[in-house]
């Protein structure tokens, strides 16, 4: 049995479990009822966005403070976590927008950061794809821009008047609304780590068959 | 530093009188992007209302976008840009140089600009001359303090030319919405300053942003 088999069964049956039986017990909220539930994935989901672009970046300023290749496996599983997240994010936003707002899209600062948020993180592995060989360097530089929009979704709610809820809604949750909030977070938490580490498991794997390779050639 | 600086700055200019190439081109691309859109927009005579800030800033972004990646693609064919960091003095000073090169470029594009998107979009945005210029500058500076950086970064690159925007639109977004913001409001009938100085705000600390991370970023990334 693989290494990672245990986790892997955890995190799906963790993730498994949070929607017919976490989510379905959740009360209804009063006035938007059942599109509301869609937030217990909507939220978890744009926190490991924004937690992923953070660990891209900060992963990205020790690979250009050290040259470590390892960092570089990191931001790049992050960045790729940060595709993945970010389009959760962005397909489960508009549905709940669509009852609660009337609309699917608005272009208020927080969804506009978020979509820019994401777009860097596609634009930093389309530059590793196409870029050729050095391209992770710039990659990183990109990197760090892409973390700099972080702190501005955050606030972005609560500093401009948007209709987005703002992060004070939270905290006021009464505990049957917070428990499979926090039961959504953990589970999309650790399927997270999991999908970074075996993310960075095939690219350490992919660096050392590319070394084996090349002294391949040399022997020759 | 400052005379590292003022060196590359003078270097670049120098260049760009004898050849006039960068110039030429940018404006000439700034002026057909204008009537690219003039013929999209304006429709029986009149431009759909509001719309001339809009196409004011597409406009600087585009010529920016293609004079960036020309100033470094110049650097690469003569193979200058080897010399260029080879140069006895700190990277960001020849960040700097080239940013204030491009910035002067591109402040010679937006001189005929403004004037022509003003004409042919019925927009007020020479009533307040002083605010515009101070928006249009603040916002080039960001624009172009983020895309020296990419350029430079991206001069090595295999497909560049298709990359420069691809990196550089999402980033600076944030940029285009508040000078297009400013511009919107430079050009109501009923000037409010607070809106305007608002948004001139928030442009600045964006250039702060970016010019420190620009900074940061430049050594490392350029170093082999």
């Amino acid at each position: 049995m693989p290494k990672w088999f245990q986790p892997a069964t955890l995190v799906c049956g963790l993730m498994f479990a949070a929607t017919p039986f976490v989510i379905a017990s959740a009360p209804y909220e009063s006035t938007m009822g059942l599109v509301q539930k869609v937030f217990y994935y909507h939220m978890p989901s744009a926190w490991m966005f924004l937690g992923s672009s953070i660990v891209c970046g900060i992963a990205s300023v020790r690979f250009l403070a050290s040259g470590d290749a390892r960092h570089d496996r990191t931001a790049l599983a992050a960045a790729e976590m940060a595709v993945l997240f970010g389009l959760l994010t962005l397909v489960t936003g508009p549905l709940w927008a669509r009852k609660a707002w009337g609309t699917w899209w608005v272009w208020d600062a927080r969804v506009t950061s978020s979509l820019v948020g994401w777009m860097i993180a596609w634009a930093y592995l389309i530059l590793r794809q196409y870029g050729g060989p050095g391209s992770e360097k710039l990659a990183a530089g990109l990197a760090l821009f892409g973390m700099a929009n972080v702190p501005f979704i955050y606030i972005s709610v609560n500093y401009w008047r948007t209709i987005h809820p703002a992060t004070t809604v939270v905290p006021k949750l009464p505990f049957s609304m917070g428990f499979p909030l926090i039961f959504c977070l953990a589970a999309f938490t650790l399927l997270l780590v999991l999908l970074m580490k075996l993310r960075m498991r095939v690219a350490e794997q992919q660096s050392r068959l590319d070394s084996l390779y090349l002294s391949l050639d040399e022997q020759r | 530093m400052i005379r590292a600086v003022w060196l590359i700055v003078r270097k670049d200019v120098t260049v760009e009188v004898r050849s006039r190439e960068l110039a030429y081109t940018t404006v000439f691309f700034a002026i057909s992007c204008v009537l690219v859109f003039a013929f999209s927009l304006v429709q029986e005579g009149r431009a759909a209302p509001g719309v001339g800030p809009g196409v004011l800033w597409m406009a600087i972004m585009f010529a920016g976008n293609l004079a960036l990646g020309r100033t470094f693609e110049r650097e690469r064919q003569s193979e200058t840009l080897r010399a260029l960091m080879l140069v006895p003095a700190p990277r960001p000073a020849v960040y700097l140089g080239k940013l204030a090169g491009i910035v002067v470029l591109l402040t010679l594009t937006e001189i005929v600009l403004v004037p022509l998107v003003a004409l042919l979009f019925q927009a007020e945005l020479l009533s307040h001359p002083f605010w515009l210029a101070a928006v249009v500058l603040a916002g080039t500076f960001g624009f172009a303090s983020v895309g020296t950086l990419f350029a430079a970064m991206l001069v090595r690159a295999r497909s560049r030319d298709v990359l420069l925007p691809v990196l550089l639109y999402p980033i600076t977004v944030p940029v285009l919405i508040a000078g297009v913001r400013a511009t919107v409001a430079i050009a109501q009938p009923d000037f409010d300053a607070d809106i305007v100085r608002f948004w001139f705000a928030l442009l600045v600390a964006f250039d702060v942003v970016f010019l420190t991370l620009a900074l940061w970023t430049f050594e490392p990334v350029m170093t082999d």
